[in-house]
């Protein structure tokens, strides 16, 4: 996923779509908004960026997980069987992000990126909502992938590198 | 000037506002694991050097205490889960990568080798059968009978294949204590590396977290059989041992912040939190003076033969492995990567 950072208007769209779709328990939400000043009055710099899983390359999370219950799915995402979590919350201590949480049905809950929109071709609830456009999903494997296109011509970054997990979400700057 | 704000109000129950998914059960597990680590080791360790008979203490009583100390844990860590009714998930599957998989196979193979140990000393330490006629007395006459007193002994196994069982965990005493002293060891430094293995908490990422947890439950584990014991040459001997780990324990924590301080800087700043940040006065006050400098200063006393309550130093010291792991747990969860 990208995600354009100069189009996102922190509208909040992408979370409450997310919460619709997926049957989010009230009080709880798998993605957010931040938004980040940074320099001295009057030369602020403001960056508004819409987040979740990562979906992390080297994932810390099935590496910690102690049933097997997180896992990774063909194509790469992240994903938590959940009549196999017992949550013990490992997964949530060595995740990066905080982007798992305490489902109120006992196991740990995340974004599935909408796997089982994604099988049917379509986007996940987020990208398919965002009013301004600035996010993009598909194939990183796929050179010819309108998103393998949009990170190649544009200047991107990744949350946190160095915590050294490989995150699949860029960020255009 | 950076300012990092979540707008669309996060506020997911145990995330948010700083993460908190690991309450009291799981430092206060960590602790009494370590305590049976330490205790099961001593025991271990005296059979093996043959001095089996000057410390009674440490090879029957202290892996009774470890025993229980491994079951209330146990209850804590189950008290902890958000699906317990899964827990048996657990032992589905063996995951190498997984500190916590690794935990409990440790856990279940520790608490049955304790058992057999203690089952092999029970008539050591229960030479008089004398239960009043009430259910216990019911339950326990299943297994075994009363016979004429020898001197020793009043009653023996009922069933032939209890006490061939027995005779066999007597004859291979030194090879149950080998197993022994190598799972307290796992069980010891596993406590420290549950959580250094999580290098998404920059406090949690240390590889000195393993021995210096691994020494913190051995002097635990002395200090309570310095407390236990009734003998002078027992309690002499573990307050010794428990001035070499405290200084031990003192060297790693000095080099634990050392490597912090010249690390990256979220290391950097995960130190700070214990120089001048929230965590400062709990952490020197309870872990570095109450837990390890007092204690250290009355057993050098007591060597020097000032006499002092053992029962102080020995509190003091258990009381600092349970605040140290309290506060790590938590100071852990508070510092994080910052984007």
């Amino acid at each position: 996923m990208a995600i354009d950072t100069k189009k996102c208007v922190g509208c909040s769209d992408c979370v409450v779509a997310c919460q619709t779709e997926n049957n989010i328990p009230h009080g709880y939400t798998r993605d957010w908004i931040s938004e980040t000043v940074e320099g001295m009055y009057p030369n602020l710099a403001l960056e508004i960026r819409s987040e979740r899983c990562n979906h992390c390359e080297d994932t810390p999370c099935v590496r910690t997980c102690p049933t097997g219950s997180s896992h990774v799915i063909e194509g790469g995402i992240v994903k938590v069987t959940h009549e196999e979590c017992i949550g013990c919350g490992a997964c949530i201590e060595s995740c990066p992000y905080d982007a798992r949480y305490f489902h109120p049905e006992g196991y740990v809950d995340k974004c599935t990126f909408c796997d089982h929109r994604v099988k049917n071709g379509q986007n996940p609830a987020c990208v398919s909502v965002c009013p301004t456009h600035c996010m993009y999903f598909g194939d990183l494997d796929d050179a010819n992938s309108e998103i393998s296109k949009v990170i190649a011509k544009s200047k991107v970054k990744v949350l946190a590198p160095e915590a050294g997990t490989k995150p699949q979400i860029f960020y255009l700057v | 000037m950076r300012e990092e704000l979540i707008t669309s109000g996060r506020m997911n129950p145990g995330i948010d506002p700083v993460l908190h998914g690991w309450h009291w059960p799981i430092p206060f597990y960590l602790f009494v694991g370590g305590l049976a680590a330490g205790l099961l080791f001593f025991a271990a360790y005296k059979v093996l050097s043959g001095k089996e008979k000057d410390f009674p203490t440490a090879v029957m009583i202290g892996p009774f205490v470890a025993l229980a100390a491994i079951v209330i844990g146990l209850i804590a860590l189950i008290y902890d889960l958000h699906h317990p009714l899964y827990a048996w998930q657990l032992f589905t599957t063996i995951r190498i990568e997984s500190p916590m998989s690794w935990g409990a196979w440790t856990l279940m193979i520790v608490s049955i080798v304790n058992a057999l140990w203690i089952f092999t000393y029970l008539k050591n330490i229960f030479p008089n059968f004398n239960l009043k006629k009430n259910f216990l007395r019911k339950v326990v006459s299943f297994f075994i009978e009363e016979k004429q007193s020898d001197g020793k002994l009043n009653w023996d196994w009922k069933y032939k294949i209890i006490r061939d069982f027995e005779s066999f965990s007597i004859t291979n005493k030194k090879a149950i204590a080998w197993v022994m002293i190598i799972l307290s060891i796992i069980l010891g430094v596993y406590t420290g590396i549950l959580l250094s293995a999580f290098n998404a908490r920059p406090l949690w990422n240390s590889a000195l977290l393993g021995p210096l947890f691994l020494t913190s439950g051995l002097s635990t584990g002395a200090a309570m059989l310095m407390i236990l014991s009734k003998t002078h040459l027992e309690k002499i001997t573990f307050s010794k041992i428990d001035v070499l780990l405290i200084i031990i324990e003192l060297f790693f924590i000095t080099h634990m912040f050392m490597g912090y301080l010249a690390g990256s800087q979220v290391k950097a700043e995960a130190a700070h939190y214990f120089m001048g940040g929230e965590f400062t006065v709990t952490f020197w006050i309870n872990v570095i003076i109450l837990g390890l400098i007092v204690p250290l200063i009355l057993e050098t006393m007591e060597l020097l033969h000032v006499k002092t309550p053992v029962i102080i130093p020995g509190l003091l010291i258990l009381w600092g492995g349970m605040m140290f792991r309290f506060i790590m747990v938590d100071a852990g969860q508070v510092i994080r990567y910052l984007y």
